[in-house]
């Protein structure tokens, strides 16, 4: 009895929501893939995300990595010679960052909105874990973060384009290089009228090892000892193989 | 063709790793030495994180020593005793530059370390074999070599717990063997190489061995330093990537047997100021990249 009231309430919940968004939504959009396997040939990705809006308006897609702490260095001379003298340690950075959009993004909204959703590389939210350090020093080691990342293609250069077909289709690319980051993706996808945020949709994509990569690197990291003593065992079968062809030749 | 490296985590071209592997195969077998001095900066050079750098090569070394001691106790030219002595003080040596390693890498310092260590031993042992050599080359064209002594006797000879080593026609105490074998362990495991171009050096200036017996010995102790270094970075730092070993090993098997034969065609002591004059070469890239000013002075820490 209790259990088909529970089941008759999850329906209509669910019934409700799905309605609710329906009405909701002006913003539908989907990935190609929602899994990119990093494979032993793999070097990178596009990923096809496309969509359908109601109304005009423009579109913003942005696509995060997980966010991790990341430890920067500072270099500087000390007797002629450059040496990492000062660090850092942000708390929180996304471990990939790129943006695309329909019209360039200063055209489409006040900075102070652009701020809020973190539009643009120039708008994420870094900051250092120590207070100390004045907001100009701040700043220098936030670009200084910034552009390592841009020179591993990990935080885009520029905002890509958002391609309209016809008033209401639209579809963009999410290129992932070679070296990405593995994890849970975020891609949010946002419709932008008059300024401001009307609709916005956020699609997890999933980036992992899969095959043999998975399986070397998930024994390297739960079985250490045995992995070291593999490693050593193939090195020595190696050398005695190399040995054999040696005396041969 | 790329292939993605699950440890380093990036994707490379398999051609260049095995062709990185020829290359350095191709002057370790010309010179007879193992090449991590080489082969070290140029993984790092390619982009490949440092501590997976030095991690993979222990790895690869491991094979290359295997396969050369192998040749050597076929003409018994290995003197066991001695290699036993130099890898006990080899393994307290390397763990401790495990131990190290992992400690510098959480300053921030290990890349600094690593290419100082270079510039400095790269210095010392390129610029004292460029000498040996000229004079060497210069001394055959003037008159015959002098005598010399089969060995001479200084403080070393005083010290406690001598121990007779038959192959290496020695007597002396245990411990020159243990504290070489103890540093060389060191520099083993944070430069990533097997040390044999400052072992061999030390095995014939301060230990006095005979040449014949100094290369065999010393790439039997090198197995076991670099296969404790293996065992240690995985452990520790998981940073020994199996794919890229197999890959600069494939590639470092075949040029090495192309070196080994354009080697017999040249003659010793050009072949020794060649070397030399290689390894000071890659001394001077090294250290010039520490002097002049970065493009960034901002990088980015461990577990990126």
């Amino acid at each position: 009895m209790t259990r088909n009231a529970a089941r008759f309430m999850i329906a209509a919940a669910v019934t409700l929501t799905l309605s609710a968004s329906t009405r909701a939504d002006s913003l539908v959009a989907d990935l190609s893939q929602h899994l990119v396997g990093i494979t032993t040939g793999f070097s990178g990705a596009d990923v096809l995300l496309f969509g359908a809006v109601e109304g005009q308006g423009d579109v913003v897609v942005i696509t995060r990595g997980p966010d991790r702490p990341v430890v920067m260095h500072r270099k500087s001379r000390i007797l002629g010679v450059w040496v990492n003298t000062a660090s850092m340690t942000f708390d929180r950075a996304p471990s990939f960052y790129s943006i695309a959009s329909s019209r360039p993004l200063e055209e489409l909204a006040p900075a102070t909105m652009l701020a809020r959703h973190e539009m643009g590389i120039e708008h994420l939210r870094l900051d250092l874990a120590r207070a100390k350090a004045s907001p100009n020093v701040a700043a220098e080691w936030r670009d200084g973060l910034i552009r390592n990342l841009q020179r591993l293609g990990l935080y885009g250069n520029s905002v890509r384009n958002v391609t309209f077909l016809g008033n209401r289709l639209f579809r963009t690319r999410i290129t992932l290089p070679g070296n990405v980051p593995t994890g849970i993706y975020q891609v949010q996808v946002f419709l932008i009228q008059d300024g401001r945020v009307v609709s916005g949709q956020t699609t997890p994509l999933s980036v992992s090892k899969v095959g043999g990569e998975a399986v070397v690197f998930d024994f390297a990291h739960n079985q250490p000892p045995l992995y070291g003593l593999i490693a050593i065992a193939l090195a020595l079968m190696a050398g005695w193989l190399a040995h054999l062809a040696f005396r041969k030749a | 063709m790329q292939i993605y490296l699950p440890i380093a985590e990036m994707s490379v071209n398999v051609f260049l790793l095995l062709g990185m592997g020829g290359g350095v195969g191709f002057l370790s077998g010309l010179f007879g030495v193992g090449g991590g001095f080489l082969m070290t900066p140029l993984l790092i050079f390619i982009g490949v994180p440092p501590a997976v750098a030095v991690g993979t090569e222990a790895n690869q070394i491991v094979a290359s020593s295997v396969s050369g001691v192998l040749a050597h106790w076929r003409r018994n030219n290995v003197d066991f005793k001695m290699g036993f002595v130099l890898l006990l003080g080899g393994f307290a040596g390397s763990t401790l530059g495990v131990l190290l390693f992992s400690f510098l890498r959480e300053l921030g310092q290990i890349d600094l370390v690593i290419s100082l260590s270079y510039v400095v031993f790269l210095g010392i042992i390129g610029g004292v074999m460029l000498y040996e050599g000229m004079r060497t080359m210069r001394r055959r064209k003037s008159a015959s070599a002098p005598r010399r002594k089969l060995h001479q006797h200084t403080w070393i000879h005083g010290l406690p717990l001598k121990m007779r080593f038959r192959r290496s026609k020695l007597y002396i105490s245990a411990l020159m063997p243990l504290t070489i074998g103890f540093l060389v362990g060191v520099l083993s495991a944070i430069m990533g190489v097997g040390g044999g171009f400052i072992m061999v050096p030390a095995m014939i200036y301060l230990l006095g061995m005979p040449t014949s017996v100094v290369i065999g010995t010393s790439l039997f102790q090198i197995i076991f330093v670099t296969a404790n270094v293996t065992f240690l970075q995985a452990y520790a730092n998981q940073t020994v990537d199996v794919v890229l070993a197999l890959l600069l090993l494939t590639g470092a098997v075949i040029g090495a047997q192309f070196g080994a034969r354009a080697g017999a065609r040249l003659q010793g002591e050009e072949l020794r100021v060649l070397l030399a004059l290689m390894v000071l070469a890659v001394c001077a890239k090294l250290f010039y990249d520490l002097l002049i000013t970065p493009g960034d002075v901002f990088s980015l820490g461990v577990g990126q």
